[in-house]
């Protein structure tokens, strides 16, 4: 935020980063390589739902516009409790997946919808189960930056293992430095 | 100007008189202090340092003493998962610091933003605000706080009563000059002198008076800024409007009585011969409920073209 806009009161809405995204392919190299994590095949993107003509009115307009109305089942859209929507896209490759969530960003960026983008997951899981457990890799929209997020069973995190996943990534990925900004998603629909 | 802090919802004009009021006793204190410091000997510009101080002090500390007069805790994720979830996200979506998240057990409904700056900045909001609003509404209200902590509005404030302090000293400073100008030495001069610090006095308290009101229009326009922003950060106008109705209206005063009987109990009320007026709003430091509304719907008006 600018100063001078504070001082008068007039912040602008934060339009979002988006091209930081594409550095999560060969980062997704290094976690199989290092950590024995590979994609579940599921991302989400997360936005506020706002009413209104600037934003896409309904879920059918914004399916129609991601899958070009290809109906092949790889899209869905839910609400959370916090009354954000999630996109959730599926394709197990990670390269494709990631395309197609910048695909998304790009097309609600386009309608307006772009101060209101949260951030994108991506879920990541042990190549040979049980492993450490699986980890979401949170892409926030706003300072194009990645977090590792690794929920366990009530409401808890493992602090320590998404630390390590940090170590390993900070060469490749613009991870988030703030650890304030390393929010929950509790029960987001990508786990 | 004791209320500084406290950019909240509450507005009332009972209250706002009340402000005015503490306010100026506020800057009469200060004027006593420099008085008295003055009697004891110590120099124009060492009073002028020390009252700054005591600014500086106000504004430097102004998280902690809006916390304690809030009798506001600091929450964490763990106490209050929903609030920090809500305001996590309200954060990285206006790409901003979050502030820390408190708490204040007050029936009132109310909700303010404090701090000096956006990194040491707190959000509260009172357990009687929690009660009154639905999950969205309680958004918007967090979202027209942010609002207030990205528009730096205590420091703005601050600066604000700050000039209106420095105006009202240099006025007093200039007269004491033409005073000393004078010259002069035996008993009538004295009583003259006696009269002339009174004038001083009235002057300086006449300057302090309007630039405090001029401080309450500039606050009634930060508020406005800070629905604006809100309002926009959500994307969802109505939702402000709505927690605002609920929350600034008559019914967020007797919430739980029977609508009817709310006329009757005004008669024993000290405020409202002062809120149908127009006394009230311009010692305000809140805009009328209908203009906020009106800008709000104005807004929604905006996105929907």
């Amino acid at each position: 935020m600018g100063l001078l806009s504070s001082l008068f009161g007039r912040t602008k809405p934060v339009e979002p980063k988006l091209d930081q995204v594409f550095s999560l392919p060969s980062a997704g190299v290094t976690l199989q390589s290092s950590l024995g994590l590979v994609t579940t095949g599921r991302a989400g993107v997360c936005y506020k739902a706002t009413p209104g003509a600037t934003a896409m009115a309904s879920d059918d307009e914004i399916r129609n516009l991601l899958t070009m109305g290809d109906t092949d089942g790889k899209i869905s859209i839910t609400v959370d409790d916090l009354g954000y929507n999630w996109i959730v896209i599926h394709d197990d490759d990670l390269a494709d997946l990631v395309a197609r969530v910048h695909g998304a960003h790009t097309t609600l960026t386009e309608n307006g919808l772009g101060p209101h983008l949260l951030c994108s997951v991506f879920g990541f899981e042990p190549q040979t189960p049980p492993g450490e457990g699986s980890v979401q890799m949170v892409y926030l929209a706003k300072t194009g930056t990645f977090y590792p997020f690794a929920p366990r069973d009530e409401k808890r995190r493992d602090n320590e293992y998404e630390i390590r996943i940090k170590n390993f990534l900070e060469e490749e990925l613009p991870i988030e430095a703030d650890l304030a900004r390393w929010m929950a998603l509790w029960g987001n629909p990508v786990a | 100007m004791s209320q500084r802090e406290q950019r909240g919802y509450i507005k009332d004009h009972g209250l706002s008189f009340r402000m005015f009021l503490t306010g100026l006793g506020l800057v009469a204190l200060y004027g006593i202090i420099g008085a008295l410091l003055a009697r004891l000997g110590v120099g124009l510009v060492l009073i002028v340092v020390i009252e700054f101080g005591m600014l500086f002090g106000q504004y430097w500390f102004s998280d902690k003493i809006a916390m304690m007069s809030m009798r506001a805790r600091v929450v964490s994720p763990d106490e209050e998962p929903e609030l920090h979830a809500m305001i996590d996200r309200l954060c990285l979506l206006a790409n901003m610091p979050k502030p820390k998240v408190g708490v204040s057990d007050l029936d009132m409904p109310n909700a303010f933003a404090t701090g000096r700056n956006p990194a040491h900045a707190a959000v509260v909001v009172t357990t009687g605000i929690r009660q009154r609003l639905d999950a969205e509404e309680l958004e918007a209200v967090l979202a027209h706080e942010l609002s207030h902590v990205a528009h730096r509005d205590v420091a703005v404030m601050t600066i604000a009563s700050g000039v209106g302090m420095l105006a009202g000293i240099m006025m007093r400073m200039a007269m004491w000059g033409a005073m000393l100008g004078g010259g002069g030495g035996d008993d009538r001069d004295r009583s003259n002198a006696f009269l002339l610090e009174i004038a001083v006095w009235l002057v300086s308290m006449i300057v302090y008076a309007v630039s405090f009101l001029l401080t309450m229009a500039l606050s009634r326009y930060r508020e406005l800024s800070a629905d604006r922003a809100g309002a926009i950060l959500i994307g969802k106008p109505s939702a402000l409007a709505s927690a605002l109705v609920k929350v600034t209206g008559d019914l967020a005063r007797i919430p739980n009585q029977d609508l009817r009987r709310v006329e009757g109990m005004n008669a024993f009320f000290f405020t409202p011969a002062l809120a149908k007026g127009s006394v009230g709003a311009i010692f305000s430091t809140h805009p009328p409920l209908q203009k906020r509304l009106d800008q709000l719907a104005r807004i929604e008006r905006e996105m929907n073209q």
